[in-house]
Parts: structure tokens; C-alpha cells; sequence
């Protein structure tokens, strides 16, 4: 017997689950809030939450003080090349492994995800001193690798899931009309495979805009995306709480749309394969 | 042309050898069927001649050229496969279209041939449809249309028709079998069901563990199967085989005797026994006997309804012509 769902218990459970999204959400609306403040109601005891003197003058002084645009073109440039090369890379290995798998593919899956466990900062040295030996310090190019790279376990293991969903028989009846293997994955395994794709893209996007380990370490000036656009705001005067949250919610607010329209795309491709 | 030869073929999986070494000649234009109970090999050997799946040792030889090597594409042979293997993406015209593509044929030549295609096998109304949209025999004809634009020097089924509904089944055996008699190219066709078997095959070739148990027409298989095994699997209901004394007198180790090759009589008769089951077809009455001290229970076919129920005593007579003799090895004694 399926269980019974009283209303009452269907109006707590959906209480309980506006609850937790408020708890979660709650930082990156306190920071929205917290831009509209002066310095001083920011950092009020106790707090203030709806009732001060909304203002937009965080927003001017941030624009005026630091160039926003160059900051988020760099956002977009890494976070959509790491994206691009990293798929470029991902496509064909997700391929061989759910269609061509050998003894050792699951092992080679299982070590490749086991990189992300890895803390970051245990790699940061050779990497740095890697980045000044090939002159990519503070370069976008240097951070597209190095996002792609971290990320590319993630995108392989997220392709290979949809593939693995994808009836070999249809690749083979390609091979049977004559595509090479260049036109199978072209044509006929991409097109099928666009949804897991879009959403492997998405979350990807996501990550490499922000991650923000990497982004501080490796750049400076010329490449800072907006991670070093709100760390730019945390020191060195001291805190300005009003100003940071302003630069940080110009940070996330691309973002947040972009997840916002996407999200359905995104619970699906983050569910895909869990339930068969 | 289509000729299909292969030399000594084996493959194997890793250590396990699913086709031991295997000789067969399937002559230009003819329609053969691969048949044999699941796991027999039947379906991996149509996808060695495919070139889904490498050879071990062996040559495959297609229209007397070494096709061993080439890839799927270069073999010239087109396949129909068991769950179609449609391009979910793409309109039933682009997935006729989609080989014709591949071989980079000009744009007018493309439509010529996919609206013939799909005038042969009604699909005409269907062209812009998704294969999502289309029904399982519909999905099957594009899936057809598919293979047959190529003009192919041979056409792979895997086992077509067992997605369809029986009704549908018989309906698209019959297609298949015209569109063959119209195009008069090779076929070969792998199924478990021995009533496609025998109805479209030219040559029908019976296989167990790989092995070749007997190539031949469909009668020649019905009327002189080469061991019991083939006996057994060909014809439907199956043959009675009974071994012990009764097999002896006619000096064999078992004999065996179709069910419509046994007369049911009023009385008297060479063997006796009690009903079990009654099938009755209405055109014929099946009946499943038991204690007739043959040791097996006994399957006769009576033509028409014939009002013999449960627990009734049955009277049976062997046409003595048509009882098959095998040794113990189970080889047919001539």
C-alpha cells in the first residue's frame, strides 16, 4: 500500500522544506540586503533586516572604484573556455568508456573522481611554480586550463552517465550506414546526448565561476575574475561589509539568473542516472 | 550481387569460444535464416558478418572479396536491428536519408530515393514524423527503409519482428518476404522462432552452441532432420521423440514422430494412452497424452475439432513412413 499523504502532513512537509531552502538561501539574502545599507547599519547590533534606509551608494562606489566589466568578461572567459576545452576533451573520453569499456574503466572513472578529493592547496605549489616556468601566471589562458582541468573529472563522469544511457545499438546502426566514427559522435550520439550536455555545461559554468581558490592564487590584475573582484573588497583598509556585499551580489547576480532559468535542466542533469 | 562466404570462423569472448570453427556459403539473392534457441551464437555470427563484432581467426568473404578486415560501413551490407535503432533526433526522411548522407550522395539523388523508399513501405504520410510518434510496425518499416535506400549487397536482420505483436508479426513476416521477392537481395535473418523460420526461408540454417547443426530448405529440415536436436526445434507443435523398447523395434536408439503424422483411431491402434491437455484450435485439436508407456507424453495433432476431453483414452496410430530414426549418438539413420 502506497502511504497515505494526509494534508496536514503534506502542509509540514512542505513547510519543512520552505524552511530549509530560507536557511540555505539565507546568507545570499542577507548579503543582498546587506548592499542596500550604509556601512554603518551593516554592521548594526543587532542587526537590522528590512527596516533601513535603502540605498544604492555601495553600487556607485564599487563601479567607480573598480572596472566590474573587465572583471566579469573575465569571469565569462574562463568559466565558458574551461567549459568549452574541458567538453572538447570529455566528449571522446566518456565515449570510449561507455561504449568501448575495458576491465579497467570503472577504476579509471573511480581515480579520476578520486583527484577531487584531493585538497587543492596540496598541488597549489607545484602548480604555481608550473604557471611561472610557462609564463601563465595572471593569465586567462593559464586559469581556463587550470579550472578545466579540476572540473574535467566531473564532466567526464556526468557524460559518461548520459551516454551509458544512449542504446548501442543506434551507434552501430550508424556504423552499419556508413558514419565514420568523427560523423557517430557528431551526429548522432551529440544530438541525443544535447540534454545531458547542456546541463553537464551548466554546472560546470557554474563551478568554474565560482571557484575561487584557484582564481586568487593564480591572478593578479590582468586576469581577476570576479572572485578577486569581491576579495578585493575584504582587505586591505579593513572590512567595508556594505561595499563587499554590493561587489559580491554583482558577482553572484549573473549567476543566479543564469541558475535561476536553468534550474530544471540542472536537477535533471544532476539526478540523471540515479533512479532506473 | 551478395554472396556471402565464411572460411573457418571462429570468435571468441576472452577465453570462452561462443563459435567454434564454422564454414558456410550463403549464395547471392537467397533469404537465410539463422534459427536456433537464445544464446546459440546466431546473433553473433550475423554481426561477424556485419563487422559489429572482429572475428577471431577466420575470412569472411563478401561477393568473392576479403571483407574480413573492413570496417561495417565498407561491407556494403545494410541491418534491420531488434529494437530499430532509429535516430531519435531526427524525422523518419532524415533517418531514411541518413546512409545516403554518410555516402555524401548528391541532394536530388537523396530525395529520389528516400520517396521510393518510403512509397514501397507506406511510409509517405510518416516522412516528417519523429520515430517517437510511429507505432512499432511503423518504426520496423522506416527502419526497413533505412536499409533497403542503400541498395545494400545484403540485408542483417536481428531478430526484426520480436518487438511487434503477434498480429503485426505475421503482417510484417509477409512484407519482408515480398519486399525480398521484389528486390531479390540477399537476406539474412536471425531469429528464435521457428514459425518465421520456415515460412521465409530459402535456406534455413539451425544452430546450437555455435555449431551448424544442419543447413538446408524448410522442408528438407522438416522431412529429414540431420539429429534429434534439429528434430526437436523444428516444427511446431514439436516432434514426439521416444526412446526405450518402442525406439528398438524399429532398431534406432530414439525415434521420432511428428504430431500430425499420428492418426488418432476409434479403437485398437499401435499405442494407448490417457488425454492430459485438449487444445482446441477449432481447424485442429492438439491433444498432450499421457500413459502410453512410451515414457514421454505424446503430442498429436487431429485435424478438426475432434470431441476427446480430459481423462478420455485415446487410440493413436504411427504413420509408420513418416518415423525419423536416430542412433545414440542422435544422427539420423538413414
Amino acid at each position: 500500500m502506497a502511504r497515505a499523504i494526509t494534508p496536514r502532513r503534506k502542509l509540514m512537509n512542505t513547510g519543512f522544506a520552505w524552511a530549509v531552502g530560507l536557511l540555505i538561501f539565507f546568507p545570499i539574502l542577507w548579503t543582498i540586503l546587506t548592499s542596500f545599507k550604509t556601512e554603518a547599519q551593516a554592521i548594526a547590533s543587532p542587526p537590522i533586516f528590512l527596516n533601513f534606509d535603502w540605498t544604492m551608494e555601495n553600487y556607485s562606489i564599487v563601479m567607480e572604484r573598480s572596472n566590474y566589466a573587465r572583471f566579469l568578461w573575465n569571469s565569462v572567459i574562463i568559466a565558458g573556455g574551461s567549459t568549452i576545452l574541458g567538453l572538447i576533451i570529455a566528449v571522446p573520453a566518456a565515449w570510449s568508456m561507455a561504449f568501448v569499456p575495458s576491465k579497467r574503466t570503472k577504476d579509471i572513472l573511480l581515480w579520476m573522481l578520486s583527484t577531487k578529493m584531493l585538497p587543492a592547496v596540496g598541488v597549489l605549489y607545484p602548480i604555481y611554480l608550473l604557471f611561472i616556468q610557462l609564463g601563465l601566471l595572471d593569465s586567462r589562458a593559464g586559469l581556463v586550463i587550470v579550472m578545466m582541468l579540476i572540473n574535467l573529472p566531473i564532466i567526464v563522469w556526468m557524460l559518461y552517465t548520459y551516454f551509458r544511457e544512449i542504446p548501442v545499438e543506434i551507434l552501430e546502426a550508424a556504423r552499419m550506414d556508413g558514419a565514420t566514427l568523427r560523423e557517430e559522435v557528431l551526429y548522432i550520439l551529440t544530438p541525443m546526448a544535447i540534454p545531458g550536455i547542456a546541463s553537464t555545461m551548466l554546472l560546470n559554468f557554474i563551478l568554474a565561476w565560482n571557484e575561487a581558490f584557484w582564481t586568487l592564487n593564480l591572478t593578479a590584475v590582468n586576469a581577476a575574475p570576479l572572485t578577486a573582484f569581491i576579495a578585493s573588497y575584504s582587505s586591505p583598509e579593513g572590512l567595508f561589509f556594505a561595499k563587499l556585499s554590493a561587489a559580491s551580489t554583482m558577482a553572484i547576480a549573473p549567476i543566479l539568473i543564469l541558475g535561476w532559468f536553468s534550474q530544471k535542466q540542472l536537477v535533471r542533469g544532476l539526478t540523471f542516472g540515479a533512479v532506473k | 550481387m551478395g554472396q556471402i562466404q565464411l572460411n573457418q570462423v571462429t570468435k571468441s569472448f576472452g577465453d570462452v569460444e561462443v563459435i567454434p570453427p564454422l564454414d558456410l556459403t550463403i549464395h547471392d539473392g537467397e533469404f537465410t535464416v539463422f534459427v536456433g534457441p537464445s544464446g546459440c551464437g546466431k546473433s553473433t555470427l550475423l554481426r561477424l558478418i556485419a563487422g559489429l563484432e572482429d572475428i577471431t581467426t577466420g575470412h569472411i568473404e563478401i561477393d568473392g572479396k576479403d571483407a574480413t578486415a573492413l570496417v561495417p560501413a565498407k561491407r556494403g551490407l545494410a541491418m534491420v536491428f531488434q529494437s530499430y535503432a532509429l535516430y531519435p533526433h531526427m524525422s523518419v526522411r532524415k533517418n531514411i536519408a541518413f546512409p545516403l548522407r554518410m555516402a555524401k550522395m548528391p541532394q536530388s539523388e537523396i530525395d529520389a530515393r528516400v520517396e521510393n523508399a518510403a512509397s514501397v513501405l507506406n511510409l509517405k504520410d510518416y516522412l516528417d514524423r519523429r520515430p517517437g510518434q510511429l507505432s512499432g510496425g511503423q518504426r520496423q518499416r522506416v527502419a526497413i527503409g533505412r536499409a533497403i535506400v542503400r541498395e545494400p549487397a545484403a540485408f542483417l536482420f536481428d531478430e526484426p519482428l520480436s518487438n511487434l505483436d503477434a498480429a503485426l508479426r505475421v503482417g510484417m513476416r509477409m512484407e519482408i518476404s515480398e519486399l525480398h521477392k521484389k528486390l531479390e537481395t540477399t537476406m539474412i535473418y536471425v531469429t528464435h522462432d521457428q514459425v518465421e523460420a520456415m515460412t521465409m526461408a530459402d535456406k534455413i540454417v539451425v544452430l546450437q552452441a555455435g555449431v551448424i547443426e544442419q543447413v538446408g530448405s524448410p522442408l528438407e529440415l522438416y522431412r529429414s532432420p540431420r539429429n534429434t536436436f534439429v528434430a526437436g526445434f523444428i516444427g511446431s507443435p514439436k516432434m514426439n521423440l521416444i526412446t526405450g523398447p518402442e525406439a528398438a523395434k524399429h532398431d534406432a536408439d530414439t525415434i521420432g514422430i511428428r504430431p500430425e503424422h499420428i492418426d488418432v483411431v476409434e479403437s485398437g491402434g499401435t499405442w494407448e494412452g490417457t488425454v492430459g491437455v485438449a487444445e482446441h484450435l477449432g481447424s485442429d485439436t492438439f491433444f498432450h497424452i499421457h500413459n502410453t508407456g512410451l515414457g514421454e507424453t505424446i503430442t498429436v495433432r487431429a485435424i478438426g475439432d475432434v470431441s476427446l476431453k480430459h481423462g478420455d483414452t485415446i487410440h493413436l496410430t504411427p504413420r509408420a513412413d513418416e518415423i525419423h530414426r536416430f542412433d545414440a549418438q542422435g544422427l539420423r539413420i538413414a
